[in-house]
């Protein structure tokens, strides 16, 4: 009947579980080194979340609490715009990249045809190409364009919120592809054959069958587009023009000149749509 | 019969034109011709205005290899894209088996609080630090309050590494994941019975098996950071240049804008890229043999 007696207290069930084999030093070391890593990628987000409410003009110490940054950022015209117009680019980049990279995807998993490989390439080339690259060579490619139109029409264009939307689809695109192959690389084609047997005809089997199932991965993408296209801060500076500017860039403009909390109160407003959008997709998937 | 197939084929054909037509053209009009457009670019010549002359020259490229100011850039970024990818791997792997050893239920919620700072804006992840690393910031107020006295973490090239570090731990962590989670750890205490110590089973079983995910994960890392300008400009105080520094100077600020040298630095910079991951892929390829 004697068992061990029941480790009561912490420090003996730490003692237990060591000589048991069950905990480790490695083990502990392990954790302990985990735990400060992600210490390491929360604090600086959990800084800025709670110095967007401090008194301090610098916003860098804590004061005291005030909610003027947010009354303040609010009443700001230049961040309102900017804000609006990256809502505007990122719906339109993503409706847009979301059909075309579905259309994309489809073609790629369900057909066999001469330069596949090549095509394959150039989807995801945008994805390994640095930004930076991008950015310039549309840049230097609207200059192009825009001279050509001049020469042609006398219109003179300058780089505009189109510029922007136009390159956020550009790199949306591939990313989209790559998360709707996945649900139709999972979906069981055997439906499609079924419906065709009785009698579905083919646009009646994409509609009925085919796009509902593969729904999730098309939203999935799309809110992927949506959320590169928000965070988007490389393409949006080289191909915006004056006066068009879009909120990472506006950010980024007044981060050079000085640090205020009016910043980190927009910067913990795009933390809470992030957020917003990832616990989203995670619910979109768990029904999945 | 051959009528009804050949019907069949020709409408394959056409709905597979019409599903691949938008996105190709898309892809080539506003990605692949803009690509040409800096390469050719990059054999252009400039004027005093700024404007492209089209007159074919190989002077940018003299220009790089020769003026201190470029090639430093180039060593520059190519180290810190290195070191930045070395640091993240170490941190990374760790952490990867951490979460990959935790108990089921946790693995997926572990997972997430790696991917939410990966959703968030990069830009406003670089600013956070710039409060944190400030001169009145929160380390120096410590460091005051333990009678160290301020130091100036800010706008130095540790501030830059740690910001990269920082942004591109994520991208490190999910390859990693990815392979580690597929591997056996029950092979580990087999071959701690075949009389290998923990060291030689990690290198010689963990570390080929889960090699996927460590090329993945570098990759990764590396490409946007031999790229990038905004990092060692909000926290580097962009006293030094950094090869994105240089050409998003040459497009859009300098005086005049060079736009065939900064082709020609982009175009470059690719090669780098290209040499670097191709290097990559062999050397870890091999050790898998």
């Amino acid at each position: 009947m004697i068992k061990t007696a029941p480790a009561t207290t912490a420090s003996a069930r730490m003692r237990a579980a060591f000589s048991e084999g069950r905990l480790t030093w490695s083990g502990v070391a392990l954790t302990v080194f985990s735990i400060l890593v992600y210490l390491f990628l929360y604090a600086p987000i959990i800084l800025l979340v709670i110095f967007s409410f401090t008194r301090d003009e610098f916003g860098v110490r804590w004061t005291g609490f005030t909610l003027d940054w947010y009354i303040r950022l609010f009443n700001n015209p230049r961040m309102m715009g900017a804000a609006w117009n990256t809502l505007v680019v990122a719906t339109i980049s993503t409706i847009v990249s979301t059909i075309i990279g579905t259309l994309l995807a489809m073609a790629m998993e369900r057909y066999r045809f001469r330069g596949r490989g090549a095509v394959e390439g150039l989807i995801y080339l945008p994805i390994v190409v640095p930004e930076i690259v991008m950015a310039v060579a549309l840049l230097a490619f609207s200059a192009i364009v825009f001279d050509l139109i001049k020469l042609v029409t006398g219109e003179t264009l300058r780089r505009s919120l189109a510029t922007v939307t136009i390159g956020h689809i550009a790199f949306s695109i591939s990313f989209v592809v790559v998360v709707v192959r996945t649900s139709l690389k999972n979906f069981d084609r055997r439906l499609e054959e079924a419906a065709a047997d009785l009698g579905a005809d083919s646009w009646n089997i994409f509609w009925r069958i085919t796009f509902p199932l593969i729904l999730p991965g098309i939203v999935g993408g799309a809110l992927l587009a949506f959320t590169l296209s928000l965070d988007d801060f490389i393409i949006s500076l080289f191909l915006s023009g004056p006066g068009t500017s879009l909120l990472p860039v506006e950010v980024y403009n007044r981060v050079r000149r000085a640090v205020t909390p009016e910043i980190n109160a927009i910067s913990t407003l795009m933390l809470l749509l992030s957020m917003a959008l990832v616990a989203i997709s995670q619910l979109l998937q768990r029904r999945r | 019969m051959a009528m009804l197939q050949q019907q069949q084929q020709r409408r394959d054909r056409i709905r597979l034109a019409l599903l691949l037509t938008p996105g190709l053209l898309w892809l080539i009009l506003f990605f692949a011709l803009p690509l040409v457009i800096i390469f050719v670019y990059s054999f252009m010549s400039n004027d005093a205005l700024g404007r492209v002359v089209y007159e074919p020259t190989l002077n940018n490229y003299i220009t790089i290899f020769t003026q201190s100011l470029y090639i430093n850039a180039y060593w520059r970024s190519i180290w810190t894209s290195v070191l930045t990818t070395v640091i993240c791997l170490l941190i990374g792997y760790p952490l990867a088996v951490f979460i990959a050893r935790s108990p089921q239920q946790w693995r997926m919620p572990l997972l997430m609080l790696i991917l939410i700072p990966f959703w968030t804006n990069f830009l406003v992840r670089i600013y956070a630090w710039q409060i944190i690393l400030a001169n009145n910031g929160i380390i120096n107020g410590f460091l005051e309050l333990i009678g160290v006295g301020r130091l100036s973490l800010l706008n130095n090239e540790g501030a830059t590494l740690i910001g990269l570090i920082y942004g591109e731990l994520p991208f490190m962590v999910l390859p990693l994941y990815a392979a580690i989670d597929r591997f056996d750890f029950t092979l580990m205490e087999a071959a701690a019975d075949l009389g290998a110590n923990k060291v030689q089973a990690f290198l010689r079983i963990m570390l080929p098996m889960t090699m996927p995910g460590i090329v993945a994960g570098s990759v990764l890392v590396f490409i946007p950071t031999l790229g990038q300008f905004v990092v060692s400009e909000l926290l580097g105080g962009a006293k030094v240049d950094y090869l994105g520094n240089l050409i998003q100077r040459l497009f859009l600020r300098a005086n005049p804008i060079n736009w065939p040298l900064g082709s020609a630095m982009a175009v470059l910079m690719m090669i780098v890229l290209l040499v670097f991951i191709m290097l990559y892929f062999r050397a870890t390829t091999e050790e898998e043999r």
